[in-house]
């Protein structure tokens, strides 16, 4: 097999299609995944309640 | 800052000098009929001071083992310093090359003060010097507060945050002696390249070695954003400067790319700096910062990591809108139209997020000027993506292209949403990182907002219009068939907006500089005895309690 433009430009125009499609479809599975909302709500809210972090307000 | 190493740091730091001061000396003496050899002399002079810095404090008493309780900040101070400082150069020389456009004569006939000269430091200015400054400072400070973990040690973060500026200097002085590879925002030349490479791997390293020390087990989006900003940053730079130099005694190199690939392998290497020089790393700003100033936490994480995903992989394939109507492949362009388009979907998921988050808290917004220049770069972010996508578009673009609507655009993202986050976050930071219980006036931060975004207004506006009536008077045709403009004469009408986007420069700069002067003195003015007790420390005590919320 020997790879030339043809060849570069089909795989470009078939395999990028899917994987983008397959990659969205694993990144909402993960952002929408029920157990996954208590660290993500646990990560959010740690950012403003650290007291320490803020001597000045 | 020597006697904050540990001995084997300082060790470390001695062999770094020894080795800089070795390759200076050999690029002056190898390119002494050269350009290179006057970078040498930099390299070897920049290595000198650190030897000599590194021997005055040399004897200093190991730091005290109390040092592994608190987060190791000193960094993150210099780098904001650092920041400011690159930002007025960087604006001053942005202001003077408005003015050259608007009055050519200004060059006193010295070849360094030409406009090919000094627009690339204007550009590398405060795109490396401001921008990149500010995301070294703000990363090392937001990773350490998000994983509760202390940097790994006390030297390599002064390594990246010197060894950045190093090469900051190597671009500009370089720029002004007419080192140039001509390639957009890559314009240094081999040697810098490389070095730049060293200093990046060392800056990654330390994100991955303080994440593997982790004390949160989630790691906070804001981590992400800086993650994908520094490892894609590293992949664009080695690609697009893949180059053979002439020889190792000479400035000038030849890249192994040529004609329409080298075009293409520039606009995905400058429209990706974009996309993760100036969006990812100060979007990673923007969720820490901005949740933080507002006291409300970010409105929805979910979309935060969907936006996060959806920029990194789309971004990617949209540089060849750069190139629309040239010799690159028809499908190519489309395919840069189109993930261009979609774009704006992760865009303004970002932006709308941050605007939600406000939700709630608007009386602040409305009192508190840090807080306004975080939500003023948001609403610019949406608004600059917006446009983005819009002028991607090939119908659009044939309009566009190669007039000062592009200048617009670029300002619009980088005035309105760069330079405001950097300044919301910096004024935020500032007070945390010294310790003070404000900064030292809040009435300048007033006037530097206003200042920004009435600068940043004019300039846009100046653009926009001198850019839509270049590219009416250029595709104009009269009865015969030919065009009814000369370039000449599409020329002389940009004359009033050149002058109208250098009034707005210079007011965006003044800001700049109320900037530097507010945080210099917040600095300088004594802290009060009272607020000693506010130390932020990092979660040491492991086994103890391992529910405890967040600053316990």
């Amino acid at each position: 097999m020997t790879i030339d433009h043809e060849m570069l430009t089909g795989f470009s125009k078939t395999f990028g299609l899917f994987y983008l499609i397959a990659m969205s479809i694993g990144v909402l599975i993960y952002a929408y995944w029920p157990s996954n909302k208590k660290p993500f709500d646990r990560a959010a809210k740690a950012v403003v309640s650290d007291e320490e972090d803020k001597p000045c307000l | 800052m020597i006697s904050q190493l540990t001995g084997i740091e300082r060790i470390v730091a001695a062999f770094t000098f020894l080795i800089l001061i070795c390759f200076g000396v050999a690029m002056a003496a190898g390119g002494r009929d050269d350009l290179i050899g006057t970078h040498g002399w930099v390299i070897s002079l920049a290595g000198i001071a650190g030897a000599i810095a590194l021997l005055r404090g040399y004897d200093a008493p190991d730091p005290s083992p109390d040092r592994l309780s608190e987060y190791y900040d000193d960094p993150s101070k210099a780098g904001i310093i650092l920041t400011l400082i690159w930002g007025v150069i960087g604006m001053l020389v942005g202001v003077w090359v408005a003015a050259l456009l608007a009055w050519p004569e200004l060059t006193f006939d010295a070849a360094w003060a030409g406009f090919g000269r000094l627009r690339p430091v204007h550009t590398s200015g405060v795109i490396f010097g401001f921008g990149g400054n500010a995301l070294i400072a703000t990363s090392l400070h937001v990773l350490q507060r998000t994983t509760r973990a202390r940097l790994p040690d006390q030297f390599s973060p002064w390594f990246v945050l010197f060894g950045y500026n190093l090469f900051c200097v190597l671009a500009a002085s370089g720029y002004l002696m007419g080192i140039t590879q001509s390639k957009e925002y890559a314009e240094p030349e081999w040697y810098a390249d490389i070095w730049l490479v060293v200093v990046w791997v060392v800056y990654f390293s330390i994100y991955i070695r303080t994440l593997m020390r982790r004390k949160e087990p989630h790691i906070y989006v804001a981590n992400w954003y800086y993650m994908a900003f520094i490892l894609v940053v590293a992949l664009l730079h080695i690609i697009n400067n893949l180059a053979v130099p002439v020889s190792l005694g000479h400035v000038k190199s030849y890249s192994a790319f040529s004609g329409v690939q080298d075009a293409m392998t520039q606009w995905w290497y400058g429209h990706n700096a974009v996309a993760f020089f100036l969006t990812a790393g100060f979007l990673g700003m923007m969720y820490y910062y901005l949740p933080k100033r507002a006291g409300r936490p970010i409105y929805s994480y979910r979309m935060s990591i969907i936006s996060f995903w959806g920029i990194t992989f789309m971004y990617m394939w949209a540089g060849s809108h750069h190139l629309h109507y040239t010799a690159l492949p028809h499908w190519v362009q489309s395919l840069g139209m189109a993930f261009s388009v979609v774009l704006l979907v992760p865009s303004w998921a970002s932006a709308g997020n941050a605007l939600l988050t406000l939700n709630g808290a608007w009386h602040k917004v409305r009192d508190d000027a840090v807080l306004r220049f975080m939500m003023l770069a948001a609403i610019f972010y949406g608004l600059a993506t917006f446009e983005g996508s819009f002028m991607a578009i090939r119908a659009v673009n044939s309009l566009s292209h190669y007039t000062d609507w592009t200048i617009g655009h670029v300002h619009a993202g980088a005035l309105g949403w760069v330079a405001m986050i950097t300044y919301g976050s910096l004024y935020a930071l500032t007070p945390w990182l010294w310790k003070r219980p404000a900064l030292y006036s809040a009435k300048l931060v007033e006037w530097h907002f206003w200042l920004a975004l009435s600068g940043t207004v004019i300039y846009v506006f100046a653009m926009w219009n001198s850019g839509v009536i270049q590219g009416l008077m250029w595709r104009t045709y009269n009865d015969s068939g030919t065009l009814n403009y000369t370039f000449v004469d599409s020329l002389v009408a940009m004359h009033p907006y050149y002058i109208a986007r250098t009034i707005g420069g210079l007011l965006f700069l003044s800001g700049a500089v109320i900037a530097l002067y507010n945080i210099v003195m917040t600095i300088r003015t004594p802290v009060p005895a009272a607020s000693e007790s506010a130390s932020d420390i990092p979660f040491v005590f492991e086994p103890a309690a391992p529910t405890a919320p967040a600053g316990e």
